[in-house]
C-alpha cells in the first residue's frame, strides 16, 4: 500500500553476495544482482539450481550463509507491506477446510490485526482481487473443490489482496490450464503497467521467453541477468544447462558431510595493505 | 543369602528369553527405523492390546499361541487401517497413526477392564502386557516365544539383502525385479510379530522404544547396516538383562520401564558422546577446524607480507602481521604458539619467520586460495571484486584430490584474477 | 439418570469438547503425534510435583507437567536438529524415555504418590462424583467437573481470540511468516494450550487416551467439513457424543469409562469413513 508513486527504473530489489545452503549443502553461491521497478522478471534455471531457495531467502524464510537482501533500499521488516510472496501451490494442503474467500482474506492479515476483525476496506480489496482473477463467483467454495488452475488463481488473488509493490511468485504456471495461464498473464501485465514489479520462478525456458521482460538465469551461481534478449544467448544457456560443475559439487559434499563452516563468520580483512584483493 | 539369584536357574532362563525377545525386536526394528516408521511401530504396539484381549476371551486361557495369533491379527489390522485412512481419506499420515493408536488402545483398555471384572485368577497375567512383567512369565510360554523369535531372526538373516534394499531404496529394489510387494508384506508381518513378542518383555506402552531406540543408539557407533544391527542387538540384549534382573529383585517393579530407561540412557549417551558422530565430537571437530582455519589464515597473512617485502626469509613483527589482517589477540597468540610447536614458524622476541615447512604450507594455502578465486572467476563467473570473501573459506576445505581436479580444469594458471602469481612448488 | 452419571458424563463431555477444539488445529497442522508425545511426556513432571507438594493440588501439578512437557519438546528438537536423528525416532525416543521414568517413579514411590499405573492408563473418571468441592455457599459439586468447566471456557476463549492467527498458521505457515507474523510465538502459545488440556485431562481420562480425545473427534469432523467453524462445532459434537455413548457402553460392559468413550469415538470415525465412501460412490 505505497503512497509514494512507483518510479519505473527505481531499484526495488538488491541481492548482495548471497550464499545459502540447504541441509548444509551450498545451493546458492554469491548471488549478486539488482532489479528495477515496472517489469516482469523470470528467475530461470534447471532443476535444483536454487531458484526457490533464492526466493525464500529474499523473503527471509531461510537464513543465508552470507550476503544480504535489500528491498526498496531497506530491510525486509521495514517494507513488508510492500512485498507479497506466493509459495508453490503444492506447499499447502488443499483439503484444508476454508473457502476461496477466506484464503484471499488472509492476504489482508497483518501481525497487528490478527486479533481483530477485518475492516470494510479490507473486504473491498478482497472483492476486487477475486474479481480480477475471475473467481468472485467461486468465493464460497471450499478450496479442495477447485481445479489446479483455479487454485493458482486463488493464490494470485491472495497476493493481489496484499496490494503490494513487489510480488514474488514461485512457479505460478505449473499445472494450470490455458485459460488460467492467460488470466494470470493479463493480471501480471496490469500490475506491470501500474509500475509494480513481479518476480517469478519459472522452469520452462520457452514460455519464459514469451512471458518475461527480464531474466535471472541461475544455476547455483548467477549465470546472467538482464533484458531477456541479452540473457538468452546460446553461451549463457549452455553454461546454465550444460556441464556440471564437478569441483563445486564435490566441495559441497565435503562441506555437507564435515563440520566445516560454510562461511567464516565475521570475516574482515584489511584492504590495500599488501593483500592483492583489489588487484 | 544375598546372591540367591545367581543360582536361580529359572531366573536365568527367563532373563535369557527376555533378552532373545528384545534382540529380535531390535533386529527387525532396525528396518522400521530405516524406513522412518518409528511411529507406525508405536501404533502397532498399542493396537495389539485388543487382539490379545479378544484372544483371551475366545480361548479362555493364556495360551501363548492364541495370544500371538490375536496380536498378529490386530497388529495387521491396525496397519491396514492406517494404510487405508492415509490413502483413501483426506486424513494425513500423522492423524491416521494417532487415531489408530489411540482408538485401538482405548478398545483394548475397555476389553481389559471388562476381563478383569469378569474373569478371576487366570486374568492376572494380562496386566503384564501393559508394562511387561518378566518375573511373571511361565517357562513353557517362554519357550514358544523364543522359538518364534529364532524364526524371525533366521528370516532376517536369509532375506538380509532384500530387506536392506527395500529399506534404503524401494524404487531401485523394484527396478532390479525384486518382488517388492511380497517383501513388504513379509517385513510388515515380521514387525508385527516382533512387536507381539517384544511386548512380553517391555509391555505395550513402551514397545516402540524396544523397536527403534537400539537402532538410534547404534547409529552413531557403527558404520553400515550390518554394524548398526550388531550394535543395536547388543544394546537391546544388555538393557533387557538389566530390566529383567530388577524385575526379579523387586516383584512390584514392571520390567518395561527399566529396559526402556536403560536403552534410552545408552541411546542418549551415544547420540551426544559417540566418537566422531556424536554431538560433542562434532562440536569439537568444529573447534579443531576453526583452529586450522586460523592457523592457515595466519600463515597466509605472513606470506602476503613476504610477497610485499619480496623476501620470505625476512622476520616480521607481530604488528606487521596484524596490519595485514585482524586477529583477536588471544586467538593470534595461541595460533602463533601452535605454529611454532608444529615447526612452521620460528620466533625471535616479537618477530616471526617461516621455517622451510612453514613456507611450503603457506604456499599451499595461498595457491589453493588463488586457484579457487580463479575457479570462481572462470567457472562461476563471479566478478573479480566479489570473489575474495567467497574464496576465503574454501582454501581450508579443498583436498589434494580436489586441488588436482582444479588444476586440470583451469589448465595450471600462472596468475589469479587479481594478477597475483599462483605459487607452485618450487 | 442418576446425578452421579450426569456428573461423569458432563465432565467427560467438557474434557472432550476442550480437547476437540484444540485437537482440530493439531489435526490441521499435521501434528497429532506431537500431541501424543506431549501427553506421555508430562507424566514424570506430574509425579515429581506430587512427590514434592504431597497432594493433588492443581497448580504444582500444572507447573510440573509444563516443565516436563517443555523438556520433551526441547529434547525432540535437540535430537532432531543438533544430534541429527530423524524426526520420527526423535519423537519416539523422547516420549518413551520420559514416560518410562514416570512409571518407574510411580512404582518406586507407590505409598507416597496418590497415583497408580491404572490411573495413568485409564484415568479416574468413575470417581468424579466422589471428589466434592464447595464454592462458598452457592455451589457444591465435583471438583473435576468444575475444573473441566473452566478448562472448556479457557479453551473456547483461546480459540475465539486466536482464530484468525491459528487459521493463517495452519493453512500456510510460510505465507504467515512472509506477512511478518511471529509464527514461533503462535506455535508456542498453541502448544502451551495443548499441554494445559493434556495436564488437566490427565487424571480424568489417563495419559494415553487423551490423545484419542484430542485427535479422533477432530479427525472425524475434518472428514465431513468444508470450512473451519463447522468443523470445530462438529468436532465438539463428536467429542460430546463419544462421552455420552461411552458412559453407557462402559455401564453395559462394566469396563473402563475412558476406554469406552474412546471406543465410541473410534466407532463414530469408522462409520463416518464408511458413509463418506458410500456417498462418494453415488
Amino acid at each position: 500500500m505505497s503512497l509514494e508513486k512507483q518510479v519505473v527504473g527505481e531499484v526495488v530489489l538488491e541481492v548482495h553476495n548471497l550464499s545459502a545452503s540447504y541441509n548444509r549443502k551450498p545451493v546458492l553461491w554469491d548471488i549478486d544482482f539488482q532489479l528495477t521497478a515496472g517489469q516482469l522478471v523470470g528467475i530461470v534455471g534447471p532443476n535444483g539450481s536454487g531458484k526457490t531457495t533464492l526466493l525464500r531467502n529474499i523473503m527471509g524464510l531461510m537464513e543465508a550463509d552470507s550476503g544480504y537482501v535489500r528491498l526498496f533500499g531497506k530491510g525486509l521488516n521495514e517494507v513488508r507491506d510492500r512485498v507479497s510472496y506466493v509459495p508453490q501451490r503444492e506447499s499447502v494442503d488443499w483439503d484444508f477446510p476454508v473457502s476461496v474467500r477466506e484464503v484471499v482474506e488472509m492476504g489482508r492479515y497483518r501481525p497487528k490485526n490478527l486479533l481483530r476483525r477485518l475492516k470494510t476496506s479490507d473486504q473491498d480489496l478482497v472483492d476486487q482481487a477475486l474479481e480480477k482473477v475471475g473467481m468472485l463467483e467461486y468465493a464460497a467454495r471450499q478450496i479442495g473443490q477447485l481445479s489446479g488452475g483455479q487454485q493458482q488463481r486463488v493464490f494470485l488473488a491472495r497476493a493481489l489482496a496484499q496490494d503490494a509493490d513487489l510480488y514474488l511468485m514461485d512457479e505460478p504456471f505449473v499445472g494450470v490450464d490455458a485459460a488460467t495461464e492467460d488470466a494470470i498473464l493479463k493480471v501480471l501485465t496490469e500490475l506491470k503497467e501500474d509500475g509494480k514489479t513481479v518476480v517469478i520462478v519459472h522452469h520452462d525456458l520457452q514460455t519464459a521467453f514469451q512471458y518475461f521482460d527480464s531474466m535471472v538465469l541461475l544455476n547455483t551461481r548467477l549465470v546472467a541477468v538482464g533484458p531477456k534478449n541479452s540473457v538468452f544467448t546460446k553461451e549463457n544457456l549452455q553454461e546454465a544447462y550444460g556441464g556440471r560443475l564437478t569441483v563445486l559439487s564435490k566441495l559441497s559434499q565435503v562441506i555437507a558431510s564435515s563440520e566445516f563452516p560454510v562461511r567464516e563468520k565475521g570475516f574482515k580483512e584489511k584492504t590495500g595493505k599488501g593483500d592483492p584483493q583489489d588487484g | 543369602m544375598d546372591n540367591w539369584w545367581i543360582y536361580d536357574t529359572s531366573l536365568w532362563l527367563v532373563a535369557g528369553g527376555t533378552m532373545l525377545l528384545s534382540i529380535t525386536a531390535a533386529l527387525v526394528g532396525g528396518f522400521t527405523f530405516l524406513q522412518k516408521r518409528s511411529l507406525v511401530g508405536d501404533a502397532v504396539a498399542h493396537s495389539i492390546l485388543p487382539g490379545v484381549a479378544i484372544a483371551f476371551l475366545i480361548s479362555g486361557q493364556k495360551d501363548p499361541l492364541w495370544l500371538m495369533l490375536g496380536a498378529l491379527i490386530s497388529g495387521w489390522l491396525s496397519l491396514a487401517v492406517m494404510d487405508y485412512l492415509n490413502k483413501h481419506t483426506k486424513l494425513s499420515e500423522d492423524t491416521a497413526i494417532a487415531s489408530v493408536l489411540s482408538v485401538f488402545f482405548g478398545v483394548g483398555i475397555l476389553l481389559l477392564t471388562y476381563i478383569q471384572k469378569k474373569a478371576s485368577g487366570e486374568q492376572s497375567g494380562l496386566e503384564g502386557f501393559l508394562f511387561g512383567q518378566a518375573a511373571a512369565m511361565r517357562l513353557n510360554d517362554l519357550y514358544t516365544y523364543c522359538a518364534l523369535a529364532l524364526l524371525l531372526i533366521s528370516i532376517t538373516i536369509v532375506f538380509f539383502k532384500e530387506f536392506k534394499l527395500l529399506s534404503f531404496n524401494p524404487e531401485f529394489a523394484q527396478s532390479l525385479g525384486l518382488p517388492v510387494g511380497i517383501l513388504r508384506v513379509l517385513l510388515n508381518s515380521m514387525m508385527v510379530l516382533a512387536i507381539a513378542l517384544g511386548i512380553q518383555a517391555v509391555g505395550v506402552v513402551l514397545m516402540a522404544a524396544l523397536l527403534i531406540t537400539p537402532s538410534a543408539a547404534a547409529r552413531n557407533l557403527s558404520n553400515g547396516l550390518k554394524g548398526m544391527l550388531w550394535v543395536s542387538v547388543i544394546v537391546a540384549g544388555f538393557s533387557a538383562l538389566v530390566g529383567t534382573l530388577i524385575s526379579f529383585s523387586a516383584p512390584s517393579m514392571p520390567t518395561g520401564p527399566w529396559v526402556v530407561v536403560c536403552l534410552s540412557a545408552i541411546a542418549l549417551l551415544s547420540l551426544f558422546l559417540a566418537p566422531q558422530k556424536g554431538l560433542v565430537a562434532r562440536l569439537m571437530m568444529q573447534k579443531r577446524h576453526q583452529k586450522k582455519i586460523t592457523d592457515e589464515n595466519l600463515l597466509k597473512a605472513i606470506y602476503h607480507l613476504g610477497e610485499k617485502e619480496n623476501s620470505f626469509a625476512a622476520w616480521f613483527h607481530v604488528e606487521e602481521i596484524t596490519g595485514i589482517r585482524d586477529f583477536e589477540t588471544d586467538v593470534l597468540k595461541s595460533a602463533l604458539k601452535r605454529l611454532i610447536r608444529k615447526g612452521l614458524l620460528l620466533r625471535q622476541g616479537h618477530s616471526f619467520q617461516f621455517s622451510r615447512a612453514g613456507l611450503d604450507e603457506a604456499r599451499r594455502i595461498v595457491r589453493l586460495h588463488r586457484l579457487w578465486e580463479m575457479y570462481l572467476n572462470k567457472r562461476l563467473r563471479l566478478k573479480a571484486d566479489h570473489i575474495h570473501p567467497n574464496a576465503e573459506s574454501m582454501e581450508h576445505i579443498i583436498s589434494p584430490e580436489i586441488e588436482a581436479q582444479l588444476l586440470e580444469e583451469l589448465d595450471y594458471p600462472e596468475r589469479d584474477p587479481h594478477q597475483s602469481p599462483i605459487p607452485y612448488k618450487p | 439418570m442418576s446425578i452421579e452419571a450426569l456428573y461423569i458424563i458432563l465432565t467427560g463431555a467438557l474434557v472432550a469438547a476442550s480437547s476437540a477444539l484444540l485437537g482440530s488445529f493439531l489435526v490441521l497442522r499435521k501434528m497429532a503425534m506431537l500431541g501424543d508425545a506431549i501427553s506421555h511426556a508430562v507424566l514424570p513432571g506430574i509425579v515429581v510435583a506430587f512427590l514434592l507438594s504431597g497432594q493433588r493440588e492443581n497448580l504444582s501439578l500444572l507447573i510440573g507437567a509444563a516443565a516436563s512437557g517443555l523438556l520433551a519438546t526441547f529434547l525432540i528438537e535437540l535430537l532432531h536438529r543438533k544430534a541429527r536423528l530423524q524426526e520420527d525416532a526423535s519423537i519416539g525416543i523422547s516420549f518413551t524415555w520420559l514416560f518410562a521414568i514416570g512409571i518407574l517413579l510411580i512404582s518406586t514411590y507407590t505409598g507416597q504418590v496418590d497415583l497408580d499405573q491404572e490411573c495413568v492408563l485409564y484415568g479416574e473418571i468413575a470417581y468424579v462424583p466422589l471428589d466434592q468441592i464447595s464454592l462458598g455457599s452457592w455451589w457444591t459439586g465435583p471438583r473435576p467437573l468444575l475444573i473441566s468447566g473452566l478448562l472448556f471456557l479457557v479453551s473456547l476463549g483461546y480459540i475465539i481470540i486466536s482464530f484468525k492467527g491459528l487459521k493463517l498458521l495452519s493453512f500456510n505457515q510460510d505465507h504467515a511468516r512472509s506477512l511478518g507474523v511471529r509464527t514461533q510465538v503462535w506455535h508456542f502459545s498453541f502448544m502451551a494450550m495443548v499441554s494445559l488440556v493434556t495436564v488437566l485431562a490427565f487424571e480424568i481420562v489417563g495419559a494415553i487416551l487423551i490423545v484419542a480425545f484430542l485427535v479422533v473427534p477432530a479427525a472425524t469432523a475434518y472428514l465431513w467439513s468444508r470450512s473451519l467453524i463447522p468443523m470445530l462445532i462438529l468436532a465438539v459434537v463428536f467429542g460430546v457424543l463419544s462421552s455420552v455413548g461411552g458412559y453407557y457402553l462402559a455401564l453395559g460392559l462394566d469396563g473402563s469409562i475412558a476406554g469406552a468413550m474412546v471406543s465410541v469415538a473410534g466407532i463414530l470415525m469408522a462409520i463416518s469413513v464408511l458413509i463418506i465412501k458410500v456417498l462418494k460412490r453415488t
